[in-house]
């Protein structure tokens, strides 16, 4: 019964990180190619620990919790790399499908350190 | 006490890290991952000197479920859009002003609009008032304004700022 279940999580998985790569090719510009692969990695990625996860408890060598922590991880990640690939497109100024709004992005942006003792 | 335990939540958000990377609970491992967890916030106190705080841990835990099945549904709907025509997508930027003022939820904030598909946080305004946001497909940029300001913004703020 469980490896019905992490058979099609993994499936699930499969086909969810490779319609996430799909869309590098299909998608038009770069902010939108830039959904494609940061999606992939939530859930795409999430079902396969989620089945690695289910695999190695369900041979009775106790939980396997590990995934746990990479979901985790990437979930702090994955979203970072996003923002800092779209902030240096605004940057750049590449070509888009719909162009950023007027002022962005701010003209003074080189960033300051601020005075509240962090630096 | 500050001065010793300049992070409480943090010491068993660590204590929990270090026993899962470890996969074991034994005693001696919850001990050692105690002891982590107290020394690790005192060591980096410098990097983050503002304190932590959460209230209304209900609202919270309300808001990681609402985030999770947000995640499942909006994966499902971006890889439709893949699929289907890309050239019908109404790609956009979007303006959110924000009303969080704290840095820790402000970047939460950007995280989950990041992890939710369809939508990517680009760029914070020097003076943290507004979030450009660029999203996939978003035939109407206000809705998404409001979706985003109701469903992610108004948890986190009760949440982090009401103390």
């Amino acid at each position: 019964m469980v490896e019905y279940v992490v058979s099609f999580l993994i499936l699930f998985g499969a086909v969810i990180t490779f319609i996430g790569s799909l869309g590098l090719a299909r998608l038009q510009d770069f902010y939108t190619r830039l959904h494609g692969p940061t999606k992939a990695t939530t859930l795409g990625v999430g079902s396969l620990l989620l089945a690695s996860a289910l695999y190695f408890s369900s041979r009775g060598t106790g939980w396997s919790l590990h995934e746990v922590l990479i979901t985790l991880f990437l979930f702090i990640t994955a979203p970072v790399s996003a923002h800092l690939l779209a902030k240096a497109a605004l940057h750049l100024r590449l070509p888009a499908l719909s162009q950023p709004p007027r002022g962005w992005p701010p003209a003074a942006m080189e960033m300051e350190p601020r005075d509240d003792k962090m630096y | 006490m500050r001065a010793l335990l300049p992070h409480p939540l943090l010491t068993p958000i660590l204590a929990a890290v270090w026993l899962l990377l470890n996969n074991s609970f034994s005693l001696g491992h919850i001990l050692l991952g105690l002891l982590l967890g107290w020394f690790i916030p005192w060591f980096t106190l410098r990097f983050w000197p503002q304190r932590v705080c959460i209230r209304r841990p209900l609202i919270l835990l309300r808001f990681i479920v609402v985030l999770l099945s947000d995640i499942v549904l909006a994966n499902l709907a971006v890889a439709r859009r893949i699929l289907g025509r890309p050239a019908q997508l109404r790609p956009a930027f979007v303006i959110v002003p924000l009303s969080l003022e704290t840095d820790l939820a402000i970047s939460l904030l950007a995280n989950t609009i990041c992890l939710t598909p369809g939508t990517v946080s680009a760029c914070l305004s020097p003076d943290r008032r507004t979030l450009l946001v660029h999203a996939l497909h978003a035939p109407d940029t206000d809705t998404l304004v409001a979706t985003i300001k109701a469903r992610y913004e108004a948890p986190l703020k009760e949440v982090f700022e009401s103390c």
